[in-house]
């Protein structure tokens, strides 16, 4: 297992690399740089060369390359050209709200899905079990921003309930800032919970029709005891790949629901990079993005190791 | 089509009909789509407004026999502007998906049937290109040239290739072990001409249904960017736009936001359903699994 832990982290780590070649080369050496895309497309040639010797950026790529990435693993992303702030503790500051947002939304996908899910697979031949399929379907076909809008609809301009969007730090009290993550939270954790409700489903059903369940029924326990003891473990193995895989969506989906809530998390910061077109502070948070993306993928990969007994004795 | 294809599409037809059971998923999503399809078609000849008419006399109307769905804050009509931006979202659909089976295939097949050496790097590679979402990959588009509609579908289709060769890498797997391929590998075939001949015909219902699914995320996508401004630009109608239009007067016309919300999830849902429905339909084995 430990040689297969190391493999994994190399693979992450070349990854890793690859990924921030490629961010970096598209936002370099794409046409349009930085300093061209800052002018506008009237400025003279001699004022884009200008600001680029301004910016360092008539320095050889690979000498640009080592200078952005080296100070990565520090926190250093570089200085925006168009603020001249720091880009390193905006980051930050953004991941924090970014991470309470997705957190609550990864606990509200959950919270939805195993019941639903669960429920759907034992009773799957009855009205009841299609009507909860139906509505994962309906479900995963509402974006959430969507589901955002309508949530703010009801509970935020009908009833009152809740502050249609902002965002109080949990300093601040944790009455104002769980009622203001709430609808966010919601918005992204119904879809995903539609979504993962359906792999549930399917892995349960699967689970059931397993040898070794039917072993675990014919050493006599009870078809209960056989879930707990035995399915729930090999049921979990798939659903925390499609959690890992759904980390993806629920970033993306962070960027997007933070536009309809007003919260000041990366997604903002990543959108009001790409309307000031300040490249490199959308280099940062893409690479952000790109990282936490891989980073999940590989804690699923050894999750994956440590629940599947098989996988574990293949090394 | 191939025979062989031809053979495994009647063996999953009787197989279903024989079961004798209603594919609902496949009714309903060839409605759905139908619904918009139809939409879109009719926008071309007839909408009961012209959709860019600004109308300062009668803006944020509610329902009437005028205007059905009413009108938006300039006053214009709101049911024909989804009519009109039907053909935004089938645009994009069919341009992203298309770019991405395009390039998306081949690539797959090239995996699956490479030898180890060479194939492994690649599925890696394509790993890497997977944390991509094609979102993210819209908005970084949209930051170097500029938000459009052209922008925004063909980011939508680079991020969905790897998806498509992943599938068609894992289908040519599966080609591969079979006898025919074996017979045709040792009467001296060329892999090209069993890639064209044996693999493509035989994955090709995996890739029709990836191709369905795929359409619902371009759509998804396509009214996310439009929402946040990198899509669609104004005053070409389109759904996502709608949206973000109708957000801003959401205290006083919470209705607004419920026509282009309502045509994004019946579009999404009738192309997730419709893939739902071709694999039960082209898959008995899936269909099994799933249900």
């Amino acid at each position: 297992m430990a040689l297969q832990l190391l493999v994994r982290t190399a693979t992450l780590v070349v990854t890793l690399v690859l990924a921030s070649l490629m961010v970096f080369g598209f936002m370099t050496v794409l046409p349009g740089s930085a300093a061209r895309v800052q002018l506008g497309v009237n400025a003279t040639e001699e004022s884009v060369a200008q600001l680029e010797a301004e910016f360092g950026l008539d320095r050889p790529l690979p000498e640009q390359y080592w200078d952005w990435v080296s100070g990565l693993p520090e926190g250093d992303f570089g200085t925006s050209y168009v603020t001249k702030a720091t880009i390193g503790p905006q980051i930050v500051d953004r991941m924090l709200v970014t991470l309470w947002l997705v957190g609550a939304g990864m606990v509200v996908a959950l919270v939805i899905a195993v019941p639903v899910g669960t429920m759907a697979a034992v009773r799957h031949r009855t009205s009841s079990g299609t009507v909860l399929t139906a509505l994962s379907q309906v479900g995963i076909a509402i974006p959430s921003f969507l589901a955002g809008i309508l949530l703010v609809s009801v509970f935020s301009v009908w009833l009152g309930w809740f502050p249609p969007g902002g965002w109080t730090p949990p300093s601040r009290g944790l009455g104002e800032f769980l009622g203001g993550l709430a609808l966010p939270a919601l918005a992204l954790g119904l879809v995903q919970g539609s979504v993962l409700s359906r792999y549930v489903r399917s892995t349960v059903l699967n689970t059931q029709r397993e040898d070794f369940m039917r072993t675990a029924r014919s050493k006599g326990l009870l078809p209960r005891q056989a879930m707990v003891r035995h399915g729930l473990r090999n049921a979990a193995i798939p659903v925390v790949t499609v959690l890992g895989i759904q980390m993806s969506t629920l970033l993306v989906g962070a960027v997007v629901v933070e536009k309809v809530f007003v919260i000041p998390g990366l997604g903002s910061l990543l959108l009001d990079g790409v309307a000031n077109r300040d490249l490199l502070l959308v280099q940062g948070v893409v690479m952000v993005l790109v990282v936490a993306i891989l980073a999940v993928n590989w804690v699923v990969d050894v999750l994956y190791t440590i629940l599947d007994p098989r996988l574990r004795a293949a090394t | 089509m191939s025979a062989a294809a031809d053979a495994i599409d009647l063996g999953a037809l009787r197989e279903g009909e024989r079961r004798g059971r209603v594919n609902w998923p496949l009714r309903i999503g060839v409605i759905l789509v139908g619904l918009v399809v139809v939409m879109a078609a009719v926008s071309f000849v007839w909408t009961p407004w012209d959709p860019y008419f600004v109308d300062g006399s009668n803006r944020l109307a509610g329902p009437s026999p005028s205007h059905w769905m009413g009108t938006d804050r300039f006053g214009r009509d709101i049911l024909s502007r989804l009519m009109v931006g039907a053909r935004t979202t089938l645009y994009v659909g069919v341009v992203a998906v298309g770019l991405a089976a395009a390039i998306g295939t081949p690539f797959g097949i090239v995996m699956g049937m490479a030898p180890r050496r060479l194939g492994t790097p690649l599925v890696r590679l394509n790993d890497l290109l997977l944390a991509f979402p094609a979102l993210l990959l819209a908005i970084m588009f949209g930051a170097v040239f500029g938000a459009s509609t052209t922008t925004a579908m063909i980011a939508i289709g680079l991020g969905t290739v790897p998806v498509f060769a992943r599938i068609a890498r894992s289908g040519t797997l599966q080609v591969m072990s079979t006898e025919y391929v074996l017979a045709a590998r040792s009467a001296g075939r060329s892999a090209p001409a069993i890639a064209v001949r044996h693999v493509l015909p035989n994955i090709s219902s995996l890739l029709l249904v990836q191709a369905s699914v795929s359409f619902a995320i371009a759509v998804l996508a396509e009214a996310a960017l439009s929402f946040l401004g990198f899509g669609t630009q104004p005053p070409t109608p389109s759904w996502g736009f709608m949206l973000n239009d109708a957000y801003t007067v959401l205290q006083v016309m919470p209705l607004q936001s419920l026509w282009p919300g309502l045509a994004i999830a019946i579009a999404v849902l009738g192309f997730n359903l419709l893939g739902d429905g071709l694999r039960d339909r082209l898959d008995p084995r899936l269909a099994e699994h799933r249900s």
